[in-house]
């Protein structure tokens, strides 16, 4: 694919797949695109395998811009980019952006072929600076 | 400083703790979280119980970094990425400067506080991290270093919430100990108890 991906994370699995859903509808299938939610034990949290698993199924060479919602989905998230190879790891950043919005926004902005730093932009002008 | 018995025993001691203080930390983290801290560190301290053999039997450096591998792996929680920091930096820091214990635990420290974008005074694990490295860089006594760690988890109470989902309560997270405060605590307290 030659679009950059996108990957959503949440403490909730519904919430990330809902997510999902809605950038779907926005952009069908010309984004790659996965979702984790949930901590190992199935409750509300992260989990850095699963982050890791969805970074490499929505991977694009252009790289993958991921969505966090609250705190541990981003230090979490954050720890899963540095357990990649190098040469994905540097092809992966986390948007500073609502979770729901800054999927649909980032999500749209990469299914027209922008740039993984385009794409991290648009999602994040939806953040007060 | 440690060989494979007193490694396994310390292992299984702090795990032994967290599992017993996992509703203490829970209630905890209810007051002013998102009340998993208990469920969370119990989880994650567990695994790496259950795999204390493959774990003791590593020289102490490679022993601490698959400790953190298994946290950062299966706690779930912001605290998962946090201890699972101290324990790889500890381990890589004292495999790169072998002896330097004091050291490798300040720039653990650090490396968390790098990870969770705080530093010493905002209600976090770190107002108990920093303290005890300090005092161990001291070279105060093991007596010494336990009070330390108890007084200081017990200061978080008075503090404000800068970092974390605490934070999101505002002055409401003073009169709560802080949960991670009182994690690393138990933790310290349980490692004194195996060292001589």
């Amino acid at each position: 694919m030659s679009n950059v991906g996108i990957v959503i994370v949440s403490h909730s699995p519904r919430v990330a797949e809902g997510a999902a859903d809605m950038v779907r509808q926005m952009v069908g299938n010309e984004v790659p695109l996965a979702w984790c939610g949930g901590d190992p034990s199935g409750g509300l949290g992260t989990n850095v395998e699963a982050i890791l698993d969805a970074i490499n199924r929505a991977w694009s060479d252009k790289g993958v811009a991921i969505l966090v919602d609250l705190g541990g989905a981003e230090t979490n998230s954050e720890m899963a980019i540095e357990m990649l190879p190098p040469e994905r790891a540097g092809k992966v950043v986390i948007c500073n952006a609502p979770v729901v919005e800054g999927a649909v926004m980032a999500a749209t902005e990469a299914s027209g072929g922008a740039t993984l730093v385009q794409v991290q932009a648009t999602a994040q002008e939806l953040s007060p600076a | 400083m440690m060989d494979e018995t007193n490694l396994r025993t310390t292992i299984l001691t702090v795990a032994a703790a967290v599992a017993a203080h996992a509703d203490e930390l829970t209630a905890l983290d209810s007051a002013i979280g998102d009340g998993d801290h208990g469920a969370n560190m119990k989880r994650g301290f567990d695994a790496v119980a259950a795999d204390v053999d493959a774990i003791a039997s590593n020289e102490l450096p490679e022993a601490l970094i698959k400790i953190g591998t298994k946290l950062v792996m299966t706690v779930g929680g912001a605290s998962g990425p946090l201890y699972g920091t101290l324990f790889l930096t500890l381990g890589k820091q004292l495999a790169a400067r072998p002896g330097d214990y004091a050291g490798a635990l300040l720039q653990a420290v650090d490396a968390v506080a790098a990870r969770g974008k705080s530093e010493l005074g905002q209600k976090t694990m770190l107002d108990v991290l920093y303290p005890v490295a300090h005092a161990f860089r001291d070279g105060k006594s093991k007596s010494e270093i336990l009070a330390v760690a108890e007084r200081e988890a017990a200061a978080t109470k008075d503090r404000r919430a800068i970092r974390g989902r605490a934070s999101f309560l505002g002055e409401r997270s003073v009169g709560h100990i802080d949960p991670g405060a009182r994690s690393s605590a138990l933790i310290v307290e349980a490692i004194g108890e195996t060292l001589p």
